[in-house]
């Protein structure tokens, strides 16, 4: 990997560092990513500490986790507590539902499977046809694809509960909450390989907020930043990618091709934010027996979000951050999440848990 | 989750190639999305290939951003 460790370089990015110091204007500048990686790297990387304070680097809803309503989560559980073995990705072993995580279900007997892709539950449920398998299917565009490939020929015994959720839906929300007040955007680099650059040019066009596409290198980070101030100063707010090594403008149609084959796009709740248009995924018809909502009668309430006391609807959209919340590291904690933000490695509070200066 | 990683394509099989993440690690991944020959680096994320990375792109990107910055290599 050493044809990419450029991206690696301290000592430009100290020389970085020097020119965003230059640009920072004096009044309060927001900038929000949305993409758990991307935080992970600011928290880890103290990507905060070195640039100027009037400067404030925003976590928006970038965990595809903890923006899974506990109803979809109680669909699931409720599958795995009516003899359907239920495979997903770690991070949503844990996630709480409105009574119970997958986790707590498996206490009770339910068959939970974690898999590492997609692949391994197909390969799980051709192994044994004689049982029912459901997968639980989350993410965000990233992730989608993978699945639309696996769904027109999964095997007879297998459904997919759907769960996916899409990215330029929710910043658009963000844009719009004038309380937020956002300067600019840094989109996420891994949804962009898929994407393109096209979904995002909404931002600067109706919204006039400087938008650059990022990748994961801190060094990446830092002259997206870079770029927005400046894009600021020149008062001309612009789309541009920073990550050109990896996302190029028309994303990757082959992915784009699976999914719309697979999925129509329609209005979705998010954990902690509500109803957004257009921004989560149904299986198209001619797919019903692949649908885990039509091919069981699953029966649950509306669903519970947020525990009592908890303020992941509040971090999920960046209004305040994890220490601010009176239950973050005493009664929420990663061993003992209570809330959805603090289960994912890519929550914001699980980030902030591992902090070394909190 | 949206966690991807880089690694070298070291052989294909069909939708199936084999990619070495450094250090030893390598993983057989589905390379259904995208086009890719043996030698180059792809994106990978829960065990697919999701973008080939363009190394001359990589390496462009640096050097505009040395020189944009005046940043003289170390001796």
């Amino acid at each position: 990997m050493e044809k990419f460790s450029g991206f690696k370089d301290r000592n430009l990015a100290e020389l970085l560092r020097g020119r965003i110091k230059e640009l920072t204007p004096r009044e309060q500048v927001k900038i929000c990513h949305v993409c758990g990686t991307h935080e992970w790297t600011i928290t880890h990387s103290g990507l905060r500490d070195i640039i100027p304070e009037s400067v404030s680097l925003i976590a928006g809803p970038g965990c595809p986790v903890c923006v899974v309503p506990a109803r979809e989560i109680d669909e699931a559980v409720w599958l795995s507590l009516n003899g359907v073995t239920v495979a997903t990705f770690g991070d949503m072993y844990r996630a709480p539902g409105s009574e119970m995580s997958l986790g707590d279900a498996r206490g009770q007997g339910a068959d939970i499977r974690v898999v590492y892709s997609v692949r391994d539950a197909v390969a799980m449920a051709g192994r044994e046809p004689e049982r029912e398998f459901a997968f639980f299917a989350i993410g965000f565009e990233t992730t989608t694809p993978m699945n639309a490939l696996e769904i027109p020929g999964c095997p007879e015994n297998m459904s997919f509960l759907v769960s996916h959720r899409l990215i330029p839906p929710a910043m658009e929300s963000l844009a719009e909450m004038e309380d937020l007040d956002l300067d600019g955007f840094i989109a996420p680099g891994h949804v962009s390989t898929i994407i393109g650059e096209k979904p995002y040019r909404r931002f600067p066009e109706r919204h006039g907020m400087p938008t650059v596409i990022a990748g994961f290198e801190p060094l990446d980070i830092l002259m997206a930043v870079y770029m927005i101030l400046k894009q600021i100063k020149e008062g001309i707010p612009r789309l541009e990618n920073e990550y050109s090594r990896a996302v190029t403008f028309d994303g990757n149609m082959k992915a784009q091709e699976a999914t719309s084959k697979v999925f129509d796009v329609v209005d979705g709740a998010w954990r902690g934010i509500g109803v957004i248009p257009s921004s989560t995924l149904r299986l198209k018809e001619e797919f019903s027996r692949q649908d885990a909502r039509r091919r069981h009668d699953i029966e649950v309430g509306p669903g519970r979000d947020i525990y009592p006391g908890c303020s992941c609807h509040l971090i999920i959209i960046g209004k305040i951050t994890p220490d601010e919340c009176p239950l973050f590291m005493k009664a929420c904690t990663p061993e003992k999440p209570k809330g959805a933000c603090m289960v994912s490695s890519e929550g914001t509070c699980r980030i902030w848990a591992y902090r070394e200066d909190l | 989750m949206c966690l991807a990683i880089p690694g070298k394509v070291l052989e294909i099989d069909g939708r199936t190639a084999r990619v070495d993440f450094g250090y030893g690690a390598t993983r057989e991944v589905d390379v259904t999305l995208v086009d890719v020959r043996v030698g180059q680096y792809v994106l990978v994320h829960t065990g697919y290939a999701i973008q080939v990375l363009d190394e001359e792109d990589a390496l462009e990107t640096l050097r505009l951003w040395r020189e944009m910055l005046g940043y003289i290599e170390p001796a």
